[in-house]
C-alpha cells in the first residue's frame, strides 16, 4: 500500500504545526522520518493515523484522495502507529492486550481466548516477533512490551506501520533485536515510518530519509550516500559539533570515593554490589552499561535516596554513607536525575519553582520559613538565559517545555549553584541534537572549573565523548576500568555484555 | 541591553489563560446554575407548582442575601464549614483526602467546650484564646494520628479518618452522658454551657439584639489569610505543592515526606477543630450530640467546589452558608422541604467534579478549547 501526504498543514492557534508537508511512504521501504523535538513529526503522524483533521492537504491511498474522519477510518485503511508510550493494560496477558477492542468471540458473546492465543502464535512466527501469548505484560521487559504492540498493530491487518521514536526505551541489544523485525517487515511487503532524532538509526535501517525542520520537509536523502554531519545540519539549521570539545582533564584530590558499596532494588534484590570508584575533583568519569544492570541503584545510593546495605560512601574523606540526601546536597552534590519528568522537576510548577526545588529552604529564596518570591524570580532569570533555556517567560509551567529545555532547566537548577560533585544520570537521554551539544558543553565547563562529574549513561556515545575515565557496570558490579584515550569500543562493549578477561 | 529585555521578557507574567478561567470560574458557576434548574426539576416531579418553585428560588434568595438578618445568617452558617474546608483544601493540595474533618471537628468543640465551662474568674481575652487553642489542638491531635499511621505504616488516610469520625460521634455520646462534660441535672446528652467569658462575641447586637453573626467569622476570614500565605509563601507551603503534585520529585528534592504528612494533617485538623470551637463557642454555646450539622461533610464539597484555594474555598463557603441559612427561609416561606438544598448542594459537587459534563452541555462557554479538536 503506497500513501502519499499532498500539502498537509496543520495550525494550533497561531503555531503551525506542519507546514504544507509533502511525503510519500510506500510499500516494501522504510522511511525514516528525521527531525528535533518540535519539528512537527508527531503531529504529522496523528494526521496520518486519523487522530488529527489537517486544516490543508489531502492524504491519498493508492491513488485515491482518503479523508479520516477519527483514528478508526484510518485503522480501517491500514493505518498502525506504534505509539512512543505504549498503551498496554499491565495484568493482562500478551494475547488478551492483542485483542483487547476486537476480541473474538463465540457464542453468547463468549471471549475466545484459544482462538485469539493461536492468533497471535500465527502472527508472531510469520514476523519473526517470538513472544510468549500467555505472559503477563507487566512481568515481560520494554523491548516485549513493544513486540506486543507490534502485534496488536499487525493484528488489525495493517500494512502501514509508524513507529514514534521506537527505540528510545530500548537497550542497545533490543535495538539490533527491533532492527531485524523492522527489516523482516519490510521484507514483507508493509510500509514503515521510523520517526527518530538519531542519526546513526536511520542511517543504519531507513530506505529513504525525509528531514523535518519547524513544520517542513527541508529535504529528501539517501542513507547509502547521507552523512551524519550532513542530517543533523539539515535537522538543526546549522552545523553540529559531534566531538565534544575539550583539553584533557587536571584531576584534583579525590571526591567522592565509595568501598564495596552495595545496595537493594525495589524487590529486595541485590542490585549494586560491592562497587569500589573514586571521582576527582576536574575530571568525568563516565559509568557505562546496558540498562538495569545496577546504575540506577549506585546513583540512587550516592546521592542519599537509596540507602546502601553495605559499604562506604566519602565525600573529601568525610563519610557521608548516611547522610541524607537534603545533606549531601548542601555538601555539594548535585544531581541530575535518570527520570526528569517523575523526580527532576514538577510539572505543574512554573518554572521558578522548579528552579529552586532543592535549594528553596535556604538564602537567598527564603528567609526562616518565609519564601523571597523576588530573590527566586531574580536567580531564576539569570539562570534561564545563562543556560539558554528557551521559555516565553519564567511564570510558565515546567509541563510546558520541550523535553530539551526541561533539561536545560534541570541542568541550569543543579549547575549554577556553588557544587563540587555532579552527578548526572542519563542527561541527554531523549533530547535533540542541539540540547544534547548544549548540556554536553556545560558538563565540561563545570569539569574545567574543577568540578567532579560523574556521568551515568546508557549511551556509549555519550560515555565515550564525555569521559576522561569509563567505568563499566554489569550486574551490579564494575566489570571494567578504562583510561579514554585507550579504550577501544569493542573491549567496553564486551566488558558490557560481561565478557570479562 | 540585550541581557536587560530579554530579563523583562523573562518577568512578564502571562495573562491568565482561557484554559484557566473556564476551570475556575465558568465552570463552578454553570454548576451552581444547573443544580438550581434540575433542582426546579425535582420540586416539580414532587408535586410542587411552577409559581410555587419561583417563590421558593425567591425566599431562598431572601433568606440568604435579602436582608442584613439573612446575611447574617448566612455568613454564621459559612463560618464553621469554610474553616474545615481550609484544613481539607490544605490536606489536597499535599496530595491527601482527609474525610476526617467530621471527626476532627466534633473533638475540637467538646475541647472547646470543656475549656469553655471549666475555668471561672477568667477575662474575656485570656479565657477565649484558651478555649479556641483547646479546639485547635484536639483537632491537630486528632488528625495527626492518621497523619502518622499513613507516613509509618502507609494505612490510608480514607480509611483512618473514616474511622476516626466514626469513634469521634460515639466519643461524643459517651462524654455527653457522663461527668464532667454533661450537664448537672440533666440526664439527656448535654453538655454545660458556655461561660460567657469563653464566647465568641457577637457583632451585630448594637443593631438588633436577634442577629447572630459572631466574631467567627473575623477569625475565618483571618485563618483564609493565613492558610493562603502558608501554601505560597512559605518553604512549608512549597514542600505541602511539591509532595501533593509530585511525591517522587519531593523526595528528590531532599523533602522528608513522612514528616510533611503528620504536619498538613495535624494544621488541618487544627483548622477543623477549630470550626467545631467556632460552633459551640460562638453559635450554640453548649455541645449536643450532631452539633456541628455536617459542616465537617459539607466542607469537603466545599473545599472542591474552591478549587482547593483559600480565596475559592471562602467564596464556596459563603455560598454553602447562604444555601443553609436560605433554605430555612425556603421551607418556612414555600413550603419547600429543606431536604431540597442537600440535593442542590449534591448537583454542585457533582458537575464541579465533571468539568466535561459541563462543556459538553454547554459547548458556547467554553470558546477557545472546546473548538480545537481535543488539544494537541
Amino acid at each position: 500500500m503506497d500513501i502519499e501526504l499532498r500539502g498537509i498543514t496543520k495550525r494550533f492557534g497561531s503555531l503551525v504545526a506542519n507546514d504544507a508537508i509533502n511525503l510519500k511512504i510506500r510499500a516494501g521501504e522504510v522511511l525514516g522520518l528525521l527531525g528535533e523535538n518540535g519539528a512537527g513529526k508527531t503531529t504529522l503522524m496523528n494526521t496520518l493515523s486519523g487522530l488529527y483533521r489537517p486544516d490543508e492537504g489531502t492524504i491519498v491511498i493508492d491513488g485515491k484522495e482518503t479523508r479520516f474522519e477519527g483514528a478508526g477510518d484510518a485503522i480501517r485503511a491500514g493505518i498502525g502507529m506504534v505509539h512512543q508510550q505504549f498503551m498496554l493494560v499491565p495484568v493482562f496477558t500478551v494475547a488478551e492486550n492483542v485483542v483487547l477492542g476486537v476480541e473474538p468471540t463465540g457464542r453468547f458473546d463468549h471471549l475466545d481466548l484459544a482462538k485469539a492465543r493461536q492468533q497471535v502464535k500465527a502472527i508472531s512466527a510469520e514476523h519473526g516477533l517470538d513472544v510468549d501469548p500467555d505472559a503477563v505484560i507487566e512481568e515481560v521487559p520494554v523491548g516485549i512490551q513493544q513486540r506486543v504492540e507490534i502485534i496488536k498493530v499487525l493484528f488489525r491487518s495493517a500494512d502501514v506501520l509508524i513507529f514514534d521514536e521506537p527505540t528510545s526505551v530500548l537497550a542497545p541489544q533490543e535495538v539490533t533485536e527491533f532492527f531485524g523485525i523492522v527489516r523482516s517487515l519490510r521484507d514483507a511487503g508493509k510500509a514503515l515510518v521510523f520517526i527518530t532524532h538519531k542519526l546513526h538509526e536511520v542511517l543504519e535501517v531507513a530506505d529513504r530519509i525525509n528531514v523535518l525542520r519547524a513544520g517542513k520537509v527541508v529535504g529528501e536523502r539517501d542513507p547509502k550516500s547521507a552523512t551524519e554531519a550532513e542530517l543533523a545540519e539539515m535537522m538543526v539549521g546549522r552545523a553540529v559539533r559531534f566531538q565534544v570539545e575539550k583539553v584533557p582533564a587536571h584531576p584534583g584530590r579525590p571526591l567522592l570515593e565509595t568501598s564495596n558499596l552495595a545496595a537493594l532494588d525495589e524487590r529486595e534484590e541485590i542490585a549494586v554490589d560491592g562497587v569500589d570508584l573514586a571521582v576527582r575533583e576536574g575530571e568525568v568519569v563516565g559509568v557505562a552499561g546496558v540498562q538495569g544492570n545496577g546504575q540506577t541503584e549506585l546513583v540512587e545510593a550516592l546521592t542519599g535516596l537509596r540507602p546502601p546495605v553495605r559499604g562506604t560512601v566519602s565525600l573529601l574523606g568525610q563519610d557521608i554513607t548516611r547522610a541524607s540526601a537534603r545533606e549531601r546536597h548542601r555538601l555539594g552534590i548535585a544531581h541530575i536525575p535518570e527520570d526528569r519528568q517523575r523526580a527532576g522537576m514538577i510539572g505543574e510548577f512554573d518554572i521558578a519553582e522548579n528552579m529552586v526545588l532543592d535549594s528553596y529552604y535556604d538564602e537567598p529564596y527564603s528567609h526562616g520559613m518565609i519564601m523571597d518570591w523576588a530573590a527566586v524570580h531574580n536567580v531564576c532569570v539569570k539562570n534561564v538565559i545563562d543556560f539558554d533555556v528557551r521559555t516565553p517567560s519564567i511564570y510558565s509551567l515546567a509541563d510546558h517545555l520541550s523535553g530539551g529545555n526541561q533539561q536545560k532547566l534541570i541542568v541550569a537548577r543543579e549547575l549554577s549553584r556553588d557544587v563540587k560533585l555532579v552527578i548526572a544520570a542519563q542527561p541527554t537521554r531523549g533530547l535533540d541534537v542541539g540540547s544534547i551539544e548544549y548540556i554536553h558543553k556545560r558538563i565540561i565547563a563545570a569539569r574545567d572549573a574543577g568540578v567532579g562529574v560523574l556521568i551515568v549513561s546508557t549511551e556509549l556515545d555519550e560515555i565515550l565523548a564525555l569521559s576522561d575515565r569509563i567505568l563499566v557496570m554489569f550486574r551490579g558490579r564494575i566489570a571494567g576500568a578504562f583510561a579514554a584515550g585507550e579504550a577501544s569500543l569493542s573491549e567496553i562493549g564486551l566488558a558490557m555484555a560481561g565478557a570479562t578477561a | 541591553m540585550r541581557q536587560e529585555t530579554l530579563s523583562e521578557e523573562a518577568l512578564t507574567r502571562a495573562a491568565v489563560s482561557r484554559f484557566d478561567f473556564e476551570q475556575l470560574a465558568i465552570v463552578p458557576v454553570l454548576a451552581v446554575v444547573v443544580a438550581m434548574i434540575l433542582g426546579g426539576g425535582v420540586m416539580l416531579a414532587t408535586g410542587v407548582t411552577v409559581p410555587m418553585i419561583g417563590q421558593a428560588y425567591l425566599a431562598l434568595f431572601d433568606g440568604s442575601f435579602g436582608s442584613l438578618a439573612a446575611v447574617s445568617e448566612t455568613l454564621t452558617a459559612a463560618a464553621p464549614v469554610t474553616l474545615a474546608a481550609l484544613g481539607i483544601a490544605l490536606g489536597f493540595r499535599a496530595g491527601l483526602f482527609n474525610i476526617g474533618a467530621e471527626g476532627q471537628m466534633i473533638v475540637g468543640g467538646l475541647a472547646a467546650v470543656t475549656a469553655g465551662f471549666s475555668f471561672h474568674g477568667l477575662p474575656l481575652v485570656v479565657h477565649l484564646p484558651l478555649a479556641l487553642l483547646a479546639g485547635m489542638l484536639a483537632g491537630a491531635i486528632w488528625a495527626a494520628v492518621p497523619g502518622w499511621l499513613k507516613a509509618a505504616t502507609g494505612a490510608h488516610e480514607v480509611i483512618t479518618t473514616i474511622m476516626l469520625n466514626l469513634i469521634a460521634v460515639q466519643l461524643t455520646s459517651f462524654l455527653l452522658r457522663n461527668p464532667p462534660l454533661q450537664k448537672p441535672g440533666r440526664h439527656d446528652p448535654i453538655s454545660a454551657s458556655v461561660l460567657p467569658s469563653a464566647q465568641l462575641p457577637k457583632l451585630l447586637t448594637w443593631i438588633d439584639p436577634g442577629l447572630r453573626l459572631n466574631a467567627g467569622i473575623i477569625i475565618t476570614v483571618l485563618m483564609v489569610i493565613l492558610v493562603y500565605w502558608l501554601l505560597f509563601r512559605t518553604t512549608l507551603g512549597f514542600e505541602f505543592r511539591a509532595s501533593g503534585l509530585n511525591p517522587p520529585a519531593a523526595r528528590y528534592a531532599g523533602m522528608r515526606s513522612g514528616l510533611i504528612i503528620v504536619v498538613v494533617m495535624a494544621i488541618a485538623g487544627a483548622l477543623a477543630g477549630l470550626a467545631g470551637a467556632n460552633q459551640v463557642l460562638g453559635v450554640l454555646g453548649r455541645a449536643s450530640p450532631g452539633f456541628t450539622g455536617g459542616a465537617g461533610f459539607n466542607a469537603i464539597a466545599v473545599a472542591l467546589l474552591g478549587r482547593s484555594h483559600p480565596v475559592g474555598v471562602l467564596l464556596a463557603g459563603i455560598l454553602f452558608g447562604a444555601l443553609d441559612a436560605g433554605g430555612r427561609q425556603m421551607q418556612v416561606m414555600a413550603g419547600v422541604r429543606i431536604d431540597l438544598i442537600a440535593i442542590i448542594q449534591s448537583l454542585i459537587i457533582v458537575f464541579v467534579a465533571a468539568p466535561l459534563l459541563m462543556r459538553a452541555a454547554f459547548p458556547w462557554a467554553f470558546g477557545f478549547n472546546a473548538r480545537r479538536q481535543g488539544g494537541r
